[in-house]
Parts: structure tokens; sequence; C-alpha cells
């Protein structure tokens, strides 16, 4: 019985509920100061997501009328618990839980079901604005996952297994590249980030899926966007980066996961937002080049 | 006091979302509280973040003499803040009515439909006045000494 303070450690404590929650607020709060630096403005201290996330659990839950209390509850839970278990997969340094056969199709489906409890969520609210937020939401998301599910399983066919330990021991070579390009276009996508934050629109839709959500629901929602965030930029780094390999793996990760989030950020601020029909060309065009590219480079190679 | 209470407490005071409504204001005061949350005076640095869904806000900012045409939805709006909330009346057409007080169409007052907690006085009031009005407003959060807080505890509403 020895496998089950693994399990356990890995679950809560690293990478997953606290560790990843810590985490997931310091990346947060990278994006909104960069972003307000950026700006030129001087942007929010570093504890400030913590203390957002606080404050929401203090709030009183609104329930609409005519909406099912126990799903309004259930949907962010649901996304939360998803989001800490695909974290709990990734073999980022650290992580004591063993990989098995198979955890990479494990860790896909748990990394889409924040985005899916978001749509429901929306769709459940009956809020106009969440209705056209959640139907934004699940068009996006039929458009970021071509790059995305491409560039993993162009990995996975290169190492000739779904298991993401074996995935990442692949030395990095002609395919990685392939395979980040369509990754990084993914990425924005992915996190609703500029240039494709259009089901949060909040300049047009005021919130998209969360109009109608307050309070503890919501505050699991933003947790489960900042450890989707962490577990999106740790497949990253595992994936992409010599985490594994090299003896200062842990700087290698972190250093990573802070420069990405830049990037993504640099990208979200210099942009603005696009139409859901143009967002949804550049990913079956660019999106669908690079993982076409990557795809038959992991079959050549 | 316990410590997530004390924490709590603590993020009340660093977290102010604010929602703002339009009751029948010249835009004077709404173009100062454009000029409050840009760069230059940034309400980030004290975490106030501008919502754009009452559910979400905090601090109700309020700027207009409360015509009858909008007293219907300030009050609608007010009632889907979550709890604790507070209010903050921007500038001198909540408090007084200003210029518009006696017009048959203006209700005067803000304080006749709901309770304010903080008034930032001015015609229109400073940027500066108006974050320093979300502070105050965020402390009071912070201590449960809204008039809304105070109402609930003494057993009424």
């Amino acid at each position: 019985m020895s496998g089950w303070w693994e399990f356990g450690f890995a679950l809560l404590i690293w990478p997953g509920l606290i560790g990843g929650a810590a985490l997931g607020w310091l990346l947060v709060w990278v994006q909104r100061k960069l972003a307000a630096r950026l700006q030129g403005r001087i942007g929010p201290p570093f504890y400030q997501p913590f203390f957002d996330f606080v404050k929401l659990l203090g709030k009183e839950a609104v329930v609409p009328g005519g909406v099912n209390q126990r799903l309004l509850y259930a949907l962010p839970l649901i996304s939360a618990a998803a989001a800490v278990c695909a974290l709990g997969l990734i073999p980022v340094p650290g992580n004591p839980m063993p990989s098995f056969a198979g955890d990479l199709i494990v860790l896909l489906y748990l990394l889409e079901m924040p985005a899916l409890c978001e749509v429901l969520a929306g769709y459940s609210s009956r809020s106009l604005y969440g209705q056209v937020g959640s139907s934004r939401e699940a068009i996006l998301w039929l458009a970021y996952n071509l790059p995305f599910l491409a560039a993993v399983l162009s990995l996975a066919i290169q190492a000739k297994s779904l298991t993401l330990a074996a995935i990442a021991a692949v030395p990095l070579g002609p395919v990685h590249l392939a395979a980040v390009a369509a990754f990084l276009f993914s990425l924005p996508g992915h996190l609703k980030r500029n240039p494709f934050s259009i089901p949060n629109a909040e300049q047009e839709i005021v919130a998209g899926p969360f109009t109608e959500y307050s309070g503890v629901p919501l505050a699991c929602f933003e947790l489960s966007h900042g450890l989707e965030l962490v577990a999106l930029v740790g497949l990253f780094a595992v994936l992409f980066l010599p985490v594994g390999r090299t003896a200062i793996g842990w700087l290698v990760y972190l250093v990573g996961s802070g420069a990405l989030v830049a990037l993504i950020t640099y990208v979200a601020t210099a942009t603005a937002r696009l139409t859901v029909r143009h967002a949804f060309r550049f990913y079956w065009s660019w999106g669908a080049c690079a993982a076409i590219l990557a795809l038959v480079m992991a079959g050549v190679w | 006091m316990n410590i997530f209470e004390g924490l709590l407490s603590v993020a009340r005071r660093k977290s102010p979302w604010v929602y703002c409504l339009n009751a029948g204001s010249c835009n004077g005061c709404d173009i100062e509280i454009a000029a409050a949350i840009s760069p230059r005076y940034d309400p980030e640095q004290i975490g106030t973040l501008r919502q754009g869904s009452p559910k979400h806000a905090d601090i109700l900012l309020v700027t207009g003499p409360l015509t009858l045409r909008t007293q219907d939805a300030l009050l609608d709006i007010w009632g889907q803040i979550p709890r604790p909330k507070s209010v903050v009346a921007i500038g001198s057409c909540p408090a007084s009515g200003n210029v518009f007080a006696g017009s048959p169409t203006v209700v005067g007052s803000l304080e006749r439909v709901i309770p304010v907690d903080v008034y930032v006085p001015g015609c229109p009031p400073r940027p500066q006045a108006i974050l320093q009005g979300c502070i105050q407003a965020a402390r009071l959060l912070a201590e449960r000494r809204t008039r809304d807080q105070l109402a609930i505890r003494e057993g009424g509403r």
C-alpha cells in the first residue's frame, strides 16, 4: 500500500491542490502585473489573486431564480477537481506519482473538463450573456483543440507511447519544433487570453458564462482557472523543455513557466480581440498547418 | 475572531471590486470615474477592479441625482449585489440633488432609496477623491460596519 501516499501527495500538496493553487496565484499575478507594466500602470501587489479568492469565499452566493442550485455549485467544483487531477498526472519536478500506461489520454480528458463545465455553467445560468459566452466558448473549443491535440499526439506518435513519462523522455528533435508551434498557437485560446478572449469578452458580454455567478462558486471557477494555467504551462514545460533530464529541473521548470506566461501576456496586451469567426479561421488555417506539419513529421521521423 | 475571519477581513480591504451606475448623471462624474480607472491613477494598486456584472461587485458607485426613471433600476442592481456590499455616492447630486434639487423628475437624495456608506463630494470630484472613497468603503466592509451589514446585525431588513 505504499502507493497511496504518493497519490495523496501528488493530488493534494504538489503539484496538486495546495502547490498548484499557490503557483497558479503567482502566475496569475505575473500576468496582471506584466500587463499593467506594459500599459504604463503600477499593477497589483503579489498577494492580489489570493485575496480576491478569499474575498469571494466570504461573499454571499446568489442563486438566480429558476437555476438548479446543486448544478450551480457542482459545475465549478467539478471544474476545479478535474484541474487538480490533471495537475497530479503531469510529471513536473517533485511529482511523486508514477506514470502509468495511457495517462496521456486521462490527462487530455481532464484538461477538457474546465472548458466543458464553463459551457454548461453559462447555458444553465439562464443569463443571455452567459448563453452567448457559452456558445462562443464551445465554438472556440472546437478551434483551439485542433492544434493542441495534434501537438500532443505528434509527440506520442514519435515516442510510440501514450505514457507521459516516456513522451517527456524523448530527446528534443525536429518534431518538437513543429509541435511547439501548434501548442503555442492553441495556448491563448485555451486560456481565453487576447486575441482569443472571446467567450469572456468583458466589454461586450459582461463576464460571459460567469455573469450570474457570485461567492463560493465564482471563487471555485477562479481557482480552476489558476490551476488550468499551471497544468497547461506544466504540460508545456514537461513536453518541450528538458525538465526531467537535467539536475536543475526545478529551475528550468519555474523559469520556463514564467517565460511562457510572460509571452502569453505580451501577446495578450499587444493584440485586440478577434471575432469568433476570425479566431476559428485562424485555428483551422494556420493552426491546421502547424498540426499537419507536426503529425507528418512525427510519421516520417 | 478565528483565522479565516481575520483573513477575510484583510481580503475585503484589499480587493474591493466596483460596479458603476449612472442614475441620471450629467456624465461629468462618469468621466472622472473613467479617469480614476485609467493608467494614470491605476486602481488595481489597491485591488479595485471595475466589474461588468453587479454579482461580482462589492461596492456600488452611484452618480447622478437619481431620476424617477432610474429609481427601479438602481434598486434592482443594488439587490443583485451579493452581501456584504457598500454604496459610494459620487458627486454632489446623489447627496443633495445639487442643481436639480426640487425638480419634479428627480428623487433627490440617494439616501431615500438605499443606504449610502460614503459620500464623495464635488461637482465633479477629482479621481483621487473617488479612489479615496473606494478605500474608505473597503475599510468599512472589512470592519463589518457598512450600513447594510449593521442593519442585518440589528435584525432589520
